[in-house]
């Protein structure tokens, strides 16, 4: 496409082209206008003062018969740049006047009728046009007072060639006007059109040029700047976590192929194949367990889980939980007890309780309390042995939080322990995916909330913060202070 | 392995050649009849005429998909079982497949034991007695509407969840029932914990029912799950 093709096609030049149509159809409507009204009004003006005239002669030659209104014609005739006077015989005759000649058949109709003539007293053989009446005097005789109409041309050939300047001037300017205005966007337009490609073509680092003006292109390339910088943001994450996940899946599918390797070639009896595989199973089985981790996570970061959501207590999510596990810890040595107020939540109840289930998965794993260093007397309350599973209501969020008592994670360590397949040195001898923590962080941010590592000195506190339920916030906030905590 | 049940007509309906000869055979093993299907069309045309005990159909198959011969049996009044096979395993797929009329959800890649706990359930179901008030399993005594547990003369106190943990593991004597059938039918729950958390409240349970008793009735299945029945296997 050439320079100019690129430029009429664009958008301001073509808006400029439709503006500059109704502009001109505008300006011409309205001279057409006044010029029309002008005609009217001096057609108007001529005939009122010709119609009195030819009262005021009719009269004197009522009064004073043909002699006086012959008299009085051609006093009336030879004043300066005086009207056309004509007085003609019944047979057609001109008996006073200064009319040299007139369009033939004008003395022939009686009333208005506009007509090319000649003066007498003309020097010059041009015909003008003159507004003419005729009136049918007594006896035959025949009246012609007309009005020159020049006047009326003059103006009405002044109110043409403005309309035809003004039309001029409206269409140069602009069409001028347009081009400036679309080379000015067709530039920047090009310009962010390079970028873009250069941003396709895998430079995710470039970024739009952003004018200063803050106008309406400005706004737009903000806007692409701040879609490319999440676009790359995401693309980094994506790169790590493929790093990640290619690592740790590859870690034990090769430790899983080294055993079956190993067991094909030093196996002898049954009992010993038999158990080379039992392993297999087992590796396998918690390749299968990281891998839906993953899919979940990813489920609930991409936001797909979103269709699946109802309203319900957050504290029976809480209860359950504590129910399933209370076992487990009493088992491990541990106490698990739970306080819930009724704190509605908008969300997917299986995804929360898995959250909150790691979360509690966690507590009993690592949240067992340090042993004092001086061992003589130290005896560990039973305070410290506990685990505690709380619902409730802060403002407008609803917090699940597990609370322990164990060493806690440290400040410096708790951004790092929130992502995927991290697992802090201390956690390293215990079973596990690493995944717990995310998928209970990528939950929270599915919900509109976040996943908060705190000290509970000692001890790690572990919150799912997502908002409340909308619109039951008042009414929840009565009940609450009706109804008494429940502790179990 | 457990052919505990009597012996089950299945149809398979699954395109993976290998992981369906497998099954095939697995079942045929435990003394089941399978039958195989390798399209929609073909699964459909066998589970309308033939008379099965449970379908097993993969989600995605060509020529017609799981989800909408399932749709098409129901709609003809078959109300056959049918487990679902498929390697989406989310929740919402999951509910997805239950509501196209499907009795149970397995997600691959499965273990063949899990299958088969699944599809012995689903079979007594279809052709089972109607649900009982009271459940028994040698000596021990469960009624459904007092909530009253006894074992011989002894009168048992079970918790809520205990009793309703025994009375899954009562309804499906005799068969084996794995950890997450326990924790879908048990809890609601479709998540896979990372611990052993239903061993625990199994072995509470068992604590309660065989502690001090000559017969145990709560047994371990070794790489499966748990059932419960009257004598040693």
């Amino acid at each position: 496409m050439t320079a100019f093709g690129k430029l009429v096609r664009t958008t301001a030049f073509r808006l400029t082209l439709v503006y500059l149509f109704l502009f001109a159809l505008f300006a011409a409507s309205l001279l057409g206008y006044f010029a029309w009204n002008t005609r009217r009004m001096i057609t108007e003006q001529i005939s009122t003062t010709v119609n009195a005239e030819t009262g005021e002669l009719s009269e004197i030659f009522g009064r004073r018969g043909l002699r006086g209104l012959v008299g009085n014609i051609e006093n009336r005739a030879l004043r300066p740049g005086a009207n056309l006077y004509l007085l003609t015989t019944p047979n057609g005759q001109a008996v006073a006047g200064n009319v040299g000649s007139l369009a033939p058949g004008v003395m022939g109709t009686i009333g208005w009728s506009e007509t090319a003539y000649r003066r007498l007293d003309d020097q010059d053989n041009t015909d003008h046009r003159a507004l003419v009446l005729v009136t049918q005097l007594s006896s035959g005789f025949r009246l012609l007072i007309g009005r020159d109409l020049e006047e009326r041309r003059r103006l009405f050939g002044i109110v043409a060639k403005a309309a035809q300047w003004s039309i001029l001037v409206v269409v140069v300017l602009g069409i001028g006007g347009g081009i400036f205005v679309a080379r000015r966007v067709l530039r920047r337009i090009d310009a962010m059109t390079g970028t873009t490609q250069r941003i396709m073509a895998g430079d995710l680092s470039g970024r739009l040029p952003v004018g200063r003006s803050g106008d309406e292109l400005d706004r737009l390339a903000g806007n692409l700047n701040a879609m490319l910088e999440r676009i790359e943001a995401l693309m980094t994450g994506l790169k790590e976590v493929s790093d990640n996940i290619a690592h740790d899946l590859k870690t034990p599918l090769t430790r899983l192929r080294n055993r079956a390797e190993e067991a094909l070639a030093k196996s002898a009896t049954e009992g010993e194949y038999r158990a080379a595989l039992e392993r297999t199973i087992e590796e396998s089985d918690g390749l299968i367990r990281t891998f839906n981790a993953l899919l979940m996570i990813a489920r609930a970061e991409s936001g797909q889980a979103r269709g699946n959501m109802d309203d319900f207590d957050a504290a029976e999510v809480a209860n359950g939980i504590h129910e399933l596990y209370e076992p487990l810890a009493e088992d491990g040595g541990m106490s698990l007890r739970v306080k819930t107020a009724p704190v509605p939540v908008h969300g997917n109840r299986e995804l929360i309780s898995q959250a909150l289930a790691n979360l509690v998965e966690n507590a009993i794993k690592y949240g067992k309390p340090v042993p004092p260093a001086q061992p003589q007397g130290a005896v560990i309350s039973l305070d410290a042995k506990q685990i505690l599973i709380e619902a409730r209501r802060d403002g407008n969020q609803v917090l699940l939080s597990v609370t322990d008592h164990g060493p806690g994670i440290p400040e410096t360590d708790r951004r790092h322990a929130v992502e995927r397949f991290v697992r802090l040195e201390a956690s390293r001898t215990q079973p596990g995916s690493g995944l717990g923590l995310s998928l209970a962080s990528a939950v929270a941010t599915l919900h509109g909330g976040e996943l908060r590592l705190g000290d509970a000195n000692p001890g790690l506190t572990a919150t799912l913060a997502i908002p409340a339920l909308k619109g039951v916030s008042d009414r929840l906030a009565a009940q609450t202070q009706d109804v008494p905590q429940k502790v179990a | 392995m457990t052919a505990t049940a009597p012996d089950m007509r299945l149809l398979i309906i699954e395109d993976d050649r290998e992981s369906a000869d497998y099954l095939v055979k697995a079942f045929r093993e435990v003394g089941h009849i399978a039958d195989l299907a390798g399209d929609g069309e073909e699964g459909l045309s066998l589970a309308q005429s033939g008379d099965y005990d449970v379908l097993v159909v993969d989600r995605m198959l060509p020529k017609r998909d799981g989800l909408s011969l399932i749709g098409v049996l129901r709609e003809k009044g078959n109300r056959t079982p049918v487990l679902i096979l498929s390697a989406l395993g989310q929740v919402d797929d999951r509910i997805k497949g239950l509501r196209a009329g499907g009795d149970d959800y397995l997600p691959k890649p499965y273990a063949f034991a899990e299958l088969l706990a699944r599809v012995e359930v689903l079979s007594r179901r279809h052709g089972g007695p109607a649900e009982e008030t009271t459940y028994r399993v040698g000596d021990l005594e469960l009624d459904r509407l007092s909530h009253r547990v006894a074992r011989g003369k002894d009168e048992l106190t079970l918790q809520p969840r205990e009793f309703r943990l025994l009375e899954y593991l009562m309804k499906h004597a005799g068969q084996v029932v794995t950890r997450t059938m326990l924790l879908e039918n048990v809890w609601d729950y479709h998540f896979d914990p990372q611990t052993n958390v239903i061993d625990v409240h199994i072995s509470r349970l068992r604590s309660k029912i065989d502690k001090g008793f000559e017969r145990p009735l709560l047994h371990t299945i070794r790489g499966a799950g748990y059932m419960i029945r009257d004598g040693i296997r």
